[in-house]
């Protein structure tokens, strides 16, 4: 009998990192796959160059930091970062581009904040959004899904043109790729013309484009998976996808020609990914179910306005990141109040 | 489900934040019945097994002491009495290694028994308790030695006399036993259920409650059976069985108020605030000892178990028996345990060794095997889930109080309500970065008190400097003041002295008195005509020179005339 003093509680720990990190990649798997059906062996590669880079990235800059290596890179927290990025990139995305943003998230956005759970910003979406801003033509820059694609590329034709840039003989950029759906949309409506005209395009779906709209119900998969694994709790997903819903069925009421139907916008770009992958990071977003609330809600209602009258045709990346910028405030005034006591004491 | 024999319409139940399901792990240690513990040979005595001050010992070594014989009495109001387990001669009275979390050793009275278990002369049993006056009750109960024995280990007597003016409407009796392993509670409860109703019928009356309810978990059907079937028995009318929800932590006291009555306590105040009091079951069975039957609190019902013992069981040890010689009686240790926890698994403390005595508050010795407690491993960076908030049963923020507790910022630590932590274990045991968060807290709360402390003793430092300074001022404005008390004294002296003062000085009154005479005789003289004159007799050189003076003057008499005029 040996007499180890330990601190309590002593017992068999249900929840660790590893695993909460290990649920969302499972979570993740549904959409990822669905992406790749739609849009090619892109996604796929891509998937697979973020989370080396991502890997690499950790264990350098860890070796820099002089910390321990394998228990931060076993945490998994880096593989979930780059398949955020990579499902968010388009497929024919160059190498090098997938390179510097995962690096960029990882180092920067992670590591030089202190490293996980010490990040203000979501690093998928800083690397993602430092793309978007610096290379707007390559970021957006989409494949039509595989049912309008006349001429998808196979595996090594994929490969080939994210490695070095160049297209099977006979095609060309312009010709094999097409704008996302939210672009396509927003372009049509500022060239004033009606939604139920723009409708008649076979673009379309039900809801949002088409492919694009199923790729969405994987990612609900993946959201519900989370849920009921207590991965994440329920208010930020239902919170955004509540306030991008009120608003984009308000306007839908107030002029029907001019906004599209609401769950054009939940089943659209990154609304549903967002919901369940991007806003829930909780090393990012606010940690009280009222903040959560609160968060989710101002996210949505960013990415609505974004996407409305801002410049970019999808905005819940710079939701996020702008929310993140929130949560300290947002937890402050939102303590839940303590058992016995009237009120927070805080307020 | 489970429904008590004496059907009684469902009671409306409340819930308290957060909490967890748990493994209960109760049935390794319930297969049978407690038996009683062997007499061990040595028994080692804490003077203080209670909150508040220690128990001055009666004894000195080599006294021979009766079974049930006062060794140590109660010092103060907040204070237990300590009482020889047996017979035996005390050995020893010395600073002994003591359960406790410091494994710092503490003041103990050793007795080596004499096989005799021999009682002394107890009080007599108060059989008619409910006619009983209530100070004697109290009294008796306090005499006894009775601590809470549900782990606080406060004194009973204490607890039953709450302020006077405080209306107290409900007593709590907690037999919710909600941490897993421990079963000593339950099988007091299966095994002398009447002892704990009369028990909670006494504690009732002497606080004037109206209703007293008796809270236990569902999983524990045996015991809410035996408690239903002597509640029948004894027609104690106003006492309610109540069985809730097993949800870790509803034994907590504030806990389990919230569970049966809807009552938040008030942070920071006690549940007498709020009109209860809560007792734990173990209390209310050594109340009815004392009561019933005069025996002071000597011993307990123990729960040994855990995968590192051959035979898990609950024995009734007296206080003060080591505990390897308990677990030697519970089949030994089995060779996989790893540590030795005194409590339960989630608030119970590793002891640094088996010698060490049981006391009034040990309801528990788990021998944990790694495969039963796994080493967490190194605590990593926390992610903010904020699984520790949603386990919180005061609905704190864990998250947030580690992170200042980590940065020692103690002040932000108690904005974010440190001190309404009750160390349950929820946060540590859901943490996925396998933080000991409460270890945070706990040290988060010892350095604020010794903050408090330092603050304590810095401002009566300062309150001392203070009272010197004024001290040393006011003396010296006394000094000051007398001071010149003195010189005003002494300039008025003159002033106030000058008629007496010619009084007084013979040779100038002398003087005076000559010069009077003199005046006098002149003016005699002139009147007389035979006055002197100096301007009689002048020679005529005097005489030319007065002449020259008298022009002079008239001289200067016109001029300053004219210059008037």
């Amino acid at each position: 009998m040996r007499f180890l003093t330990i601190t309590s509680p002593h017992s068999a720990r249900p929840n660790s990192v590893t695993v909460t990190m290990l649920w969302v990649i499972v979570a993740l798997l549904p959409g990822a796959v669905a992406m790749t059906w739609y849009f090619g062996w892109g996604i796929a590669i891509h998937m697979l160059l973020a989370s080396i880079t991502a890997v690499v990235a950790e264990g350098l800059v860890l070796k820099l930091r002089r910390r321990p290596a394998l228990p931060a890179i076993q945490d998994l927290s880096a593989v979930v970062t780059a398949l955020l990025f990579a499902i968010a990139i388009p497929p024919l995305l160059p190498w090098w581009l997938t390179l510097l943003g995962t690096a960029f998230a990882i180092i920067v956005a992670k590591h030089l904040y202190g490293g996980i759970g010490y990040n203000p910003f979501n690093p998928a979406m800083v690397g993602y959004v430092l793309l978007l801003i610096s290379y707007p033509v390559e970021m957006t820059t989409w494949l039509p899904p595989i049912m309008l694609n006349q001429t998808p590329l196979d595996f090594a034709q994929t490969l080939h043109a994210i490695f070095t840039g160049s297209l099977p003989p006979g095609l060309s950029w312009d010709g094999i790729t097409m704008a996302t759906p939210l672009d396509e949309m927003r372009n049509q409506l500022n060239h004033n013309r009606m939604i139920s005209e723009i409708r008649q395009s076979p673009l379309w779906g039900d809801f949002g484009g088409l492919g694009w709209e199923w790729v969405g119900n994987w990612y609900l998969l993946g959201g519900a998976i989370l849920l009921y694994k207590r991965i994440i709790s329920w208010h930020i997903p239902v919170s955004m996808l509540g306030a991008v819903l009120v608003m984009a069925m308000l306007f839908h009421f107030l002029d029907q020609e001019s906004h599209p139907f609401g769950l054009f916008h939940i089943f659209s770009g990154g609304t549903l990914l967002g919901a369940f992958f991007i806003a829930t990071d909780p090393v990012t977003a606010s940690t009280t179910h009222r903040g959560q609330l609160i968060y989710g809600a101002c996210i949505g209602l960013i990415t609505y306005v974004i996407r409305r009258w801002g410049g970019y045709p999808d905005a819940v990346a710079f939701a996020v990141l702008l929310m993140n910028m929130a949560v300290p405030m947002i937890d402050y005034y939102t303590q839940p109040r303590v058992f016995g006591q009237q009120s927070s004491s805080n307020e | 489900m489970y429904y008590p024999s004496n059907s009684k319409p469902v009671r409306k139940l409340y819930r308290f934040p957060g909490g967890l399901h748990l493994p209960d792990n109760k049935a390794q240690s319930t297969r049978t019945l407690p038996i009683q513990a062997a007499l061990p040979a040595k028994l080692i005595l804490p003077v203080q097994q209670h909150i508040g001050t220690p128990a001055q010992p009666l004894v000195t070594v080599g006294d021979r002491v009766l079974k049930g014989e006062l060794i140590a009495t109660a010092q103060g109001r907040i204070s237990a009495a300590l009482h020889a387990p047996s017979s035996g001669r005390v050995t020893a009275i010395d600073e002994l290694p003591v359960a406790h979390p410091s494994g710092l050793p503490a003041l103990c009275i050793v007795i080596e028994t004499d096989g005799k278990d021999e009682w002394g002369a107890l009080p007599p049993p108060i059989a008619d308790y409910a006619q009983c006056e209530p100070r004697l009750l109290l009294e008796r109960i306090r005499s006894a030695g009775i601590v809470g024995l549900g782990g606080a280990s406060f004194p009973t007597s204490v607890k039953l006399a709450p302020e006077s003016g405080r209306r107290i409407n409900t007593l709590v009796i907690n037999g919710a036993e909600c941490e897993p392993y421990i079963t000593c509670d339950d099988m007091l409860m299966r095994v002398r259920a009447e002892d704990v109703l009369t028990g909670a019928s006494i504690m009732q009356r002497l606080i004037g409650a109206t209703t007293t309810q008796i809270g236990i978990e569902d999983n524990k059907p045996e015991a809410i059976s035996a408690m239903n079937q002597a509640l029948v028995r004894l027609q104690l009318e106003q006492i309610e069985v109540v069985t809730i929800p097993t949800r870790y932590p509803s034994g907590g006291e504030r806990q389990l108020i919230r569970v049966l009555t809807g009552i938040e306590v008030p942070s920071g105040e006690l549940p007498a605030s709020v009109g209860v009091i809560c007792n734990n079951v173990g209390t209310a069975a050594a109340v009815a000892d004392a009561v019933l039957r005069g025996q002071p609190l000597i011993s307990r019902l123990v729960t040994i178990t855990g995968e590192g013992v051959g035979n898990p069981s609950n024995l009734e040890a007296l206080i003060g028996t080591p505990c390897n010689e308990l677990i030697a009686q519970a089949g030994g240790y089995s060779g996989c345990g790893d540590r030795l926890i005194m409590g339960g698994p989630m608030m119970g403390f590793t002891l640094h060794s088996d010698t060490v005595p049981i006391s009034k508050a040990s309801n528990c010795l788990l021998a944990a095997s790694p495969s039963e407690a796994p080493d967490p491993g190194a605590a990593s960076a926390c992610i903010r889930c904020g699984k520790c908030a949603e386990v919180c049963p005061v609905s704190l923020l864990p998250q947030q109080m580690y992170w200042y507790a980590r940065a020692k910022d103690l002040e932000k630590t108690q904005e974010y309500n440190l001190f309404d932590c009750i160390e349950c274990g929820c946060c540590s045991h859901v943490c996925p970065a396998h933080i000991p968060l409460v270890q945070y807290f706990r040290f988060a709360k010892n350095e604020s008190w010794d903050q408090e402390r330092e603050r304590r003793s810095a401002e009566l430092a300062r309150q001392r400097h203070e009272a010197k300074q004024a001290r040393l001022a006011r003396q010296e404005a006394e000094k000051l003041a007398r001071l010149q008390q003195k010189r005003a004294a002494l300039a008025k002296k003159p002033a106030a002295a000058q008629a007496p003062a010619d009084v007084a000085d013979p040779k100038k009154a002398a003087i005076e008195a000559a010069l009077k005479r003199a005046a006098e005789k002149k003016a005699r003289l002139a009147e007389q005509g035979i006055a002197p004159k100096n301007t009689t007799d002048l020679t005529p050189v005097q005489q030319q020179q007065v002449d020259q003076a008298e022009i002079r003057r008239k001289k200067l008499n016109r001029s300053s005339a004219e210059q008037e005029g």
